[in-house]
């Protein structure tokens, strides 16, 4: 048996189809209802409620805890202000990515980092010789996610806590009615959202409480298949789908740096030492091989490709996430790494890895298509990520 | 902004329903200076949203969207703009005996509803889908031409007949057959040659009558079932479902659009006359005496007020003036928009479930919606009448008040035509029939009910201007469709007076929120530049 979450209780019991699937050793749904359209538009439109337990968390403490997450995060850890969270990928020395995350400063010395992997013994073999604990907190913490436009007024109706000046990537206390909480304003879907961090223990009464308290502003669990539109509508990676960790790559050339990856913002050159430094200044310098971009597919051409064997377009329902070689005139640029038909945009959009020379914004590209088992090419264009940017993420 | 509404316009178009805006949106779009003249506070006609009790707001008129044109939504880039189209999936069919008849979304979920109520039709439903489908596969590239003139010898004409000769053609005898069957028999009659249950013979031929004076034994509306079956085909862009802040967000939507290309867009202009020179358009008189010049007027209302209002009927052809006069209004639809305090419990499926997210339809069976109908033909409203209730706020927590609800109640058949004609007595009489018939499904639905709005045919007329209260602005019969809408010749959007064209819906392809008018108008207009 896999493991199941701490919310288990109540989501099993709300399957429809049980279509479980797994995530970092546990088994989660990847939708509650038989489709998962009116998930994904919770969390465009009301709030959705998004299991996300399974995230690997460590709780990182003492005198050096900040200079431990200095030396392995590419981000400045001496600039995290109390109760600020950070985003961040991870390098190895080679500067290759490891993995993605984010760290919280939930006081002086105290750290709370988010991991899509066990990085535990990596954690450790950095700290050697500091004053700091670090402790794999993944199960007796729970996590609950929730996204979209009315998240805000649902918390504000259960949580003490001030939520009109809590802070896009800020965190604060709060007690759910009697139920002690972090709330952090973070997520993985570009919208208004938060997340809500408690004890294991207080799981399902946390449940409960969001449920009934969301119940007149459109609360709606959602399952990963829901997620996964809307993080590719924010342009937010995934690892081993959007890049292999340096910790899985079998050959070189399946890792990335954070400069490939569009996530050369978090890396701060100037900082004190960190692992990968060198290399990353050096990668800098010369300039990225490659960059991460995203990619919108022409309609009309899709049609055509359709048309021409007498059928409407179709795309999968779900997002994919093959691999889809990306041509420029017959020779292949770049891959596509995730994709979908995004219901707020109406558009067909992918995120891609391209030849930096092919990655200028608007270049005319094809993206290889499979219809009717042929294989074809539809036009596209290079697109700026994130394909959404919303006001309300961040206002 | 004196001089300004002084100076001269490209393009003037008076009435800012969605078909105008998108039809402004275009010619702005391609560099036109352009006004939208509309005559209400806001802005989208028929399409249109409004608080109207404190904390509720309603899709005033039109509820849902399933054909609105995915060319418009990529050319003007609506969702950057706001447009934003949430599911509604499942229709429930609650009956008189206590029991229902669900059309689920889930494919295996609808079959083994409808294998409760005919193990035949389960069978019959996924082949019927299949005819649908190249049905609507065969008549969909017509929604998005501008009707080619049968009898004009034009070489545009000739060509776009040919074309449409040899696309019926390419369809083999069986497709052609089904087709001639569709465009000629009766809904129920067309469906009865394949179901037996009569639920889903009743919701589905529900789709034919709507905005007609006919019933779903009437030949002729068995072709609007294809309406449905188009919306789906486009399905993969998710055009179907409820607009986020009701049907207005899509006009705002447009508006937005339209006015980041340039546009000029002014409530509360109401337009009573266009200015004709030498049988030439040059301008439009407002109520108030303004007048404005443009080198091109373009009118979205319905046939009736384009012409025999908006001109001097003296200056157009006798036959095109009695064509006007025989173009089918009778309206037949009534719209009641409530206010709930809770929300409705269905006695054959209580308590909060999904179907209360999707639309709840009142028609229980075929006989039902004929007698609704032999009510109207004889000049009442019916006394039990078909009804398709969505709740909104279901979908969109931002439409009422936390905990509160609004709920859409589209009514037929409200005969604009009513004996004795309407007043505020009969409207509350119709109001109470309303509530009356859901009660018997929902019977805690009155004493849930904080406010309510009754809107008759004669309303509809008074408040956007749509002749005799047709939804559509005119009836989607197949006598006035295509190139014959709104009559023959004059179905590409032009009109005898030069530089004065029509955009609304009341021209092909027709009724509904679609744009496709609005667009196909703005692209002759172009032509003719
Ligand atoms: C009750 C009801 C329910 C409906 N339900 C649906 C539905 O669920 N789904 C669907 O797709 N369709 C539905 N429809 C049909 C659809 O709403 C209409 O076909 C469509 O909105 C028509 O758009 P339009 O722009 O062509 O015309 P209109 O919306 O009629 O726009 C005409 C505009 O002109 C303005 N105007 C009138 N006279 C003047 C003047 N003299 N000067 C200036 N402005 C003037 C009016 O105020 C109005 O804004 C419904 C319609 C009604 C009435």
């Amino acid at each position: 048996m896999l493991k199941v979450t701490p919310f288990h209780p109540r989501t099993a019991a709300l399957s429809q189809g049980q279509a479980w699937r797994r995530w970092a050793g546990h088994t989660v749904l990847s939708s509650y209802e038989l489709y998962h359209d009116r998930e994904y538009s919770a969390i465009r439109n009301a709030a959705a409620m998004i299991d996300v337990s399974p995230l690997y968390k460590y709780a990182i403490a003492g005198a050096d805890a900040e200079r431990l997450l200095d030396r392995v995060l590419p981000r400045d850890m001496t600039k995290a202000k109390l109760h600020q969270v950070m985003y961040t990928p991870w390098c190895d020395a080679a500067g290759k990515v490891i993995d993605d995350g984010t760290v919280s400063r939930l006081d002086d010395q105290q750290f709370r980092l988010t991991a899509a992997d066990p990085n535990l013994r990596w954690l450790h073999h950095n700290a050697v010789g500091m004053d700091v604990t670090i402790e794999d907190v993944s199960d007796s913490i729970a996590a609950v996610s929730l996204q979209g436009p009315t998240s805000r007024d649902i918390l504000k109706g259960i949580a003490e806590a001030d939520l009109d000046t809590l802070r896009f990537f800020r965190l604060t206390h709060a007690s759910i009615q009697g139920i002690p909480a972090t709330i952090s304003r973070t997520g993985y879907t570009g919208d208004l959202g938060y997340e809500i961090w408690v004890d294991a223990g207080r799981a399902v009464e946390l449940w409960d409480r969001l449920i009934d308290g969301g119940e007149a502003y459109g609360i709606t669990p959602a399952g990963i298949l829901a997620l996964d539109i809307a993080r590719i509508e924010a342009g937010l990676l995934m690892i081993e789908v959007d890049y292999v960790s340096a910790h899985h790559a079998l050959i070189e050339a399946q890792t990335s740096s954070p400069y490939e990856l569009g996530l050369g913002w978090t890396v701060k050159l100037e900082k004190g030492p960190f692992v990968g430094q060198a290399a990353l200044a050096q990668e800098k310098h010369r300039g990225p091989a490659w960059q991460f971009r995203g990619i919108e597919v022409d309609w009309e051409s899709l049609e055509q490709l359709y048309a021409e064997v007498g059928l409407p377009p179709k795309i999968p329902t779900v997002a994919w996430r093959t691999s889809a070689p990306i041509y420029v005139q017959g020779v292949q640029v770049g891959y596509a790494t995730s994709g979908c038909w995004s219901p707020l945009l109406k558009k067909y959009i992918a995120m891609a890895h391209l030849e930096s020379r092919y990655a200028r914004l608007g270049t005319p590209v094809h993206m290889e298509v499979t219809v009717e088992h042929r294989r074809k090419e539809a036009m596209a264009q290079v697109a700026k990520l994130p394909f959404l940017d919303l006001e309300r993420r961040r206002a | 902004m004196a001089t300004r509404s002084m100076s001269s316009y490209d393009a003037i178009v008076i009435g800012g329903g969605h078909n105008g805006l998108v039809a402004a949106a275009y010619l702005a779009k391609a560099g036109k200076r352009v006004l939208v003249l509309e005559r209400r506070h806001v802005v989208g006609g028929a399409a249109v949203s409004e608080e109207v009790f404190p904390g509720f707001t309603f899709s005033v008129f039109s509820y849902v969207v399933s054909l609105l044109r995915p060319e418009i939504i990529r050319d003007l880039e609506l969702p950057r703009h706001g447009l934003q189209i949430l599911p509604l999936e499942s229709t429930l069919t609650p009956l008189p005996n206590g029991d229902y008849f669900a059309a689920w979304a889930d494919h295996d979920q609808a079959r083994q509803e409808l294998y409760r109520h005919s193990p035949k039709d389960a069978e019959a439903y996924d082949e019927f889908g299949r005819l649908m489908h190249h049905m609507a596969m065969a008549v969909k590239p017509i929604i998005g031409m501008v009707p080619p003139d049968p009898t004009s010898l034009s070489p545009k004409d000739l060509l776009g007949l040919g074309r449409l000769g040899r696309h019926f053609h390419g369809l083999g005898d069986d497709k052609f057959c089904a087709l001639f069957k569709l465009m000629t028999m009766s809904s129920a009659d067309f469906l009865e040659e394949w179901f037996e249950c009569e639920p889903l013979k009743a919701t589905k031929s529900a789709s034919g009558i709507i905005g007609t004076f006919l019933g779903p034994r009437s030949p002729g509306t068995a072709y609007v079932l294809l309406h449905h079956y188009m919306g789906e085909i486009d399905g993969a862009f998710r055009a179907w479902g409820f607009a986020k802040g009701g049907t207005g967000g899509i006009s705002e939507a447009i508006a937005s659009a339209a006015r980041t290309f340039g546009a000029e867009i002014r409530t509360e202009a109401e337009v009573s006359q266009v200015i004709v020179k030498n049988g030439r358009a040059s301008g439009v008189a407002l109520a108030d005496g303004t007048e404005l010049k443009a080198k091109v007027v373009v009118s979205a209302l319905d046939p009736n007020l384009t012409f025999l209002k908006l001109l001097d009927p003296h200056e157009l052809p006798d036959d095109l003036v009695k064509g006007v006069r025989q173009f089918k209004f009778r309206g037949s639809s009534g719209k009641v928009n409530l206010a709930l305090s809770e929300l409705p419990d269905f006695t054959c499926m209580p308590g909060r479930g999904p179907h209360l997210r999707g639309a709840i339809s009142i028609s229980p069976s075929i006989d039902y919606l004929e007698r609704a109908y032999d009510d109207a033909k004889y000049g009442e409203f019916s006394r039990q009448p078909y009804m398709d209730v969505i709740i909104p706020s279901m979908i969109d927590p931002h439409m009422a008040p936390p905990g509160k609800h609004v709920m859409s109640c589209f009514v037929q058949y409200a005969p604009y035509q009513l004996n004795g004609g309407w007043n505020d007595a009969k409207r509350e009489a119709f109001g109470d029939t309303v509530v009356d018939t859901l009660a018997k499904f929902a019977p805690n639905l009155k004493s849930a009910i904080i406010h309510r709005q009754v809107l008759t045919p004669k309303d509809m007329e008074d408040m956007v201007g749509l002749t005799e209260g047709n939804i559509f602005q005119g009836e989607l019969a197949l006598q006035q469709l295509f190139f014959l809408r709104p009559l023959p010749q004059w179905a590409k959007y032009r009109t005898p007076v030069r530089r004065f064209y029509q955009c609304g819906a009341g021209t092909h392809p027709g009724g509904g929120i679609m744009g496709a008018s609005g667009r196909l108008a703005a692209v002759e207009i172009l032509r003719d530049w």
